[in-house]
């Protein structure tokens, strides 16, 4: 295991993508620590803001990295890693696991936007809360999360899952606006509420609500009710409202809304 | 053979002890690379920008010494444009479809673009006062309009994109033939492509007019390519060519629908092959994603429906329209593939390079960093082949390709690079080596007497991706692929005098005041707005 300790608090917004298992594989301390990060516009390495303590012998399949400390404003952790482990004992900046390709994060603090962006696989287990954009495509693109699974435990924000191709998104609090936004495939759940919006523009995927939302898109139509829904081999009992759209763009996408929290949505009912 | 450079011209000789010396044995040596078209800079470029932050995010250029920063695979920030460039060897760069409102913002940009020479081609096939003088027969009058519009927005040729079917689609609506009129206006396409023609004639401009056909990007369209070239036919003396059909691979489909879409190359190679009065460039596709951008409105909003990708369209008050869409083109599409054939078909098959040129239509076909490819493509059947293994069944099953054994020599690749380009152009100083030439050279890593492009096509690509050294007006500029110095060329753009002069009557101000919202005061741009002006005299016949 490697273990990073932060020297002092982060000031500006740091950018540290070299922070992953596939960099830190086979090299010694004395190289992670010449390995370069941004702070701000300036060129630092990682030795100018960690204490780098490095365990006993591992190989390259079981790195482990261990933050200790904040490092909320760390930015990019984990991007494009495809083996081994970080562990992260407190907050954690923007774009944790960034176009991520295998292995796992675990957070136990908070995490800031754009969790999991453009992961293709591995496990993302955030511990708090995390921000808006989980599993999200890049400003402009429409490739967003492909596959792999996101937990956050806490609530999380805004445009969870927007372009989604595949994968899952749990989400045990509540969420934003615009869940599954231009959601083309994959899963979304959610424990709590959802601000509303759910599903605008999906073309595909699921996204299940297991408590209110305050309305539905209006260009999504009721299908039925169902007593549960699978989520890969989990079953969460309901009943729910479920809700094919978004209709607006051609879409086939299926949105499950619980019934017993959302009295206010029975009037859907008389269209079944 | 050595070439001797003096106050970055090419001259007879130098003194050698004084001079610094480049040992290019064992090279290839050519002028620098002339760009006849590509959209690098303007409104719609930069529309294109705003719309892809995720093109930025794929391609980052760091800043050196002696280079800025920038951003952008398909639509480069402009100093990316000019390095990138440099960096193949190309000195001077045309950036067509320029609406004429748009005009300063164009120059900003390319004032902004260093490293090469540039000018641009103002937008007149739909313009107003252009259909109003065409439809009245008034030749002349609209001649010294062009004069005028040349000067006001430092254009270099006439550009005519989709001739009156912008117009239409101010009102929703396009042409569909040479001979469909265009609402309001009672004139068409024919009149406007054969009345610019006329004019272009009239005011002895360097190029001939530059042309984007009607209906393109449809099945079927490479009969009106074909009935565009022949409308001029006669308007042509001697050899002199009168039309440029622009990114030609667009309009050589034939078929009917999509689904039997095929390639026309054969008939538009027959027809070019047997009449010396029109030049072609290739408008080849590149299997990457990119951006379209054209003043074709109609079009964007056809290939819009086609992909359902994010859009923008925008009609240029009474000028233009224009149109952005992201596209992807896929080798196992059928149709994106047969485009790709279709491109090196045209270049291929039409024996005269200097009637045909390289160019992807930046963005449009792909990004113009693609060249080196179509290099090796045009240079190596062995290249082709591999290529046309991997693309869709249907389009090789159609393909042309494997039927025509045509390897490029690398003087053929010199003319479809740059010498065609500059005399299409009538760019006197470019595209050549000899005596009171511009000190554009492009110098490459491979010896051409020892090197079988057939077989190491590879190392050619690797070789014009980087060149060994560019030379701009006598400085080096890049080494090795490099970029050692950053310089700015010049903007060049055709000062017509005509013996009326090119007075604005009331009538016209009166209907700047009415249809526009610039004012006609606002409108021209003055010379000194350009960094580095070029004016090209020429004395019209009006």
């Amino acid at each position: 295991m490697i273990t990073l300790s932060p020297k002092h608090i982060f000031k500006v917004p740091v950018e540290a993508e070299c922070i992953s298992p596939d960099v830190f594989a086979e090299k010694s301390t004395k190289e992670i620590a010449m390995l370069q990060i941004w702070e701000g516009n300036r060129k630092r390495t990682i030795g100018d803001f960690f204490k780098i303590k490095h365990g006993t012998d591992s190989s390259s399949e079981e790195i482990t990295i261990r933050i200790s400390g904040d490092v909320g404003k760390v930015r990019r952790i984990g991007a494009g890693m495809s083996i081994g482990e970080i562990i992260i004992d407190g907050d954690i900046g923007m774009h944790l696991g960034e176009e991520m390709e295998g292995g796992i994060i675990t957070v136990a603090g908070n995490a800031g936007s754009w969790v999991g962006s453009m992961m293709k696989n591995g496990t993302i287990e955030v511990k708090g809360n995390a921000g808006d954009y989980v599993g999200a495509a890049y400003r402009g693109s429409t490739r967003g999360m492909g596959g792999g699974t996101v937990i956050v435990h806490g609530n999380a924000g805004n445009e969870v899952g927007c372009f989604m191709r595949g994968g899952l998104i749990k989400v045990y609090g509540s969420v934003g606006e615009f869940v599954g936004i231009h959601m083309r495939k994959g899963t979304i759940f959610v424990q709590g509420n959802s601000e509303g919006r759910a599903g605008a523009e999906m073309t595909g995927g699921k996204i299940v609500v297991c408590g209110w939302v305050p309305s539905i898109v209006p260009t999504f139509t009721i299908d039925s009710i169902r007593p549960k829904v699978k989520i890969n081999e989990e079953t969460i009992t309901g009943p729910f409202y479920m809700f094919f759209g978004d209709l607006a763009e051609d879409g086939n996408g299926r949105l499950y809304v619980s019934q017993t929290q959302n009295p206010h949505l029975a009037f859907y009912e008389k269209y079944l | 053979m050595d070439l001797a450079i003096r106050n970055g011209r090419i001259v007879e000789r130098v003194d050698e002890k004084k001079a610094e010396v480049i040992d290019a044995s064992g090279m290839l040596v050519m002028p620098g690379g002339v760009d006849i078209h590509c959209h690098i800079a303007g409104a719609e470029v930069n529309s294109g920008r705003l719309l892809r932050p995720e093109d930025h995010f794929r391609d980052v250029e760091v800043k050196t010494a002696v280079t800025r920063s920038g951003v952008g695979y398909s639509i480069p920030s402009t100093f990316t444009t000019g390095y990138r460039y440099a960096r193949m060897g190309y000195t001077t760069v045309m950036n067509p479809s320029m609406p004429p409102l748009e005009a300063r913002h164009t120059h900003e940009e390319l004032d902004d673009t260093p490293m090469v020479d540039k000018a641009t081609y103002p937008l007149l096939g739909d313009w107003w006062f252009v259909l109003e003088h065409l439809r009245d027969g008034q030749i002349e009058e609209c001649a010294a309009h062009v004069a005028w519009m040349m000067s006001a927005t430092k254009g270099y040729a006439i550009k005519i994109v989709n001739p009156g079917g912008l117009e239409a689609w101010g009102f929703g609506r396009n042409v569909k033939n040479l001979d469909d009129s265009v609402p309001y206006f009672n004139v068409t396409p024919r009149e406007i492509v054969r009345g610019l023609c006329k004019v272009n004639k009239l005011l002895n401009m360097p190029h001939t007019i530059h042309v984007h056909t009607n209906n393109l990007g449809k099945p079927g369209n490479y009969i009106t390519a074909l009935e565009t070239m022949k409308c001029v036919e006669d308007l042509a003396e001697g050899k002199r060519p009168v039309i440029h059909i622009t990114h030609c691979q667009f309009c050589a489909f034939k078929g009917s629908d999509w689904q039997t879409m095929s390639s026309g190359a054969e008939e538009i190679a027959k027809y070019v092959n047997h009449h010396d009065h029109v030049t072609l460039d290739m408008g080849q596709v590149i299997f990457t994603d990119t951006t379209t951008m054209t003043a074709d409105g109609p079009f964007q909003y056809g290939l819009y429906n086609l992909t359902g990708n994010k859009w923008v369209n925008h009609d240029v008050e009474t000028e233009t329209s224009s149109g952005i869409v992201p596209f992807r083109y896929k080798r196992k599409s059928a149709v994106h593939a047969t485009q790709w054939s279709i491109g090196l078909e045209l270049a291929l098959l039409i024996k005269d390079p200097w009637k045909i040129y390289m160019t992807t239509d930046h963005p449009n076909g792909g990004p113009f960093t693609a060249y080196p490819n179509i290099i090796a493509w045009l240079m190596s059947r062995v290249a082709r082949k591999k290529t046309l293994g991997k693309i869709s069944k249907r389009a090789r099953r159609k393909s042309l390709l494997p039927s025509i054994d045509r390897e490029l020599s690398f003087y053929e690749i010199a003319v479809v690079t740059r010498a065609g380009q500059a005399k299409a152009l009538n760019l006197t100083q470019k595209g050549h080596l000899g005596v009171g030439a511009d000190a554009d050279i492009a110098v490459y890593g491979i010896n051409p007497e020892q090197i079988d492009p057939s077989k190491k096509y590879k190392t050619v690509r690797r070789a014009f991706r980087r060149a060994a050294y560019t030379i701009k007006d006598g400085e080096i500029v890049v080494k090795n692929g490099q970029i050692v110095k950053s310089v700015f060329g010049k903007t060049f753009w055709v000062d017509v005098k005509t013996s009326l002069p090119m007075e604005v009557n009331d009538d016209l101000k009166q209907k700047f005041r009415e249809y526009w919202t610039v004012e006609y005061e606002n409108y021209p741009i003055p010379d000194r707005f350009l960094h580095f002006p070029a004016p090209i005299p020429v004395k019209a016949e009006v």
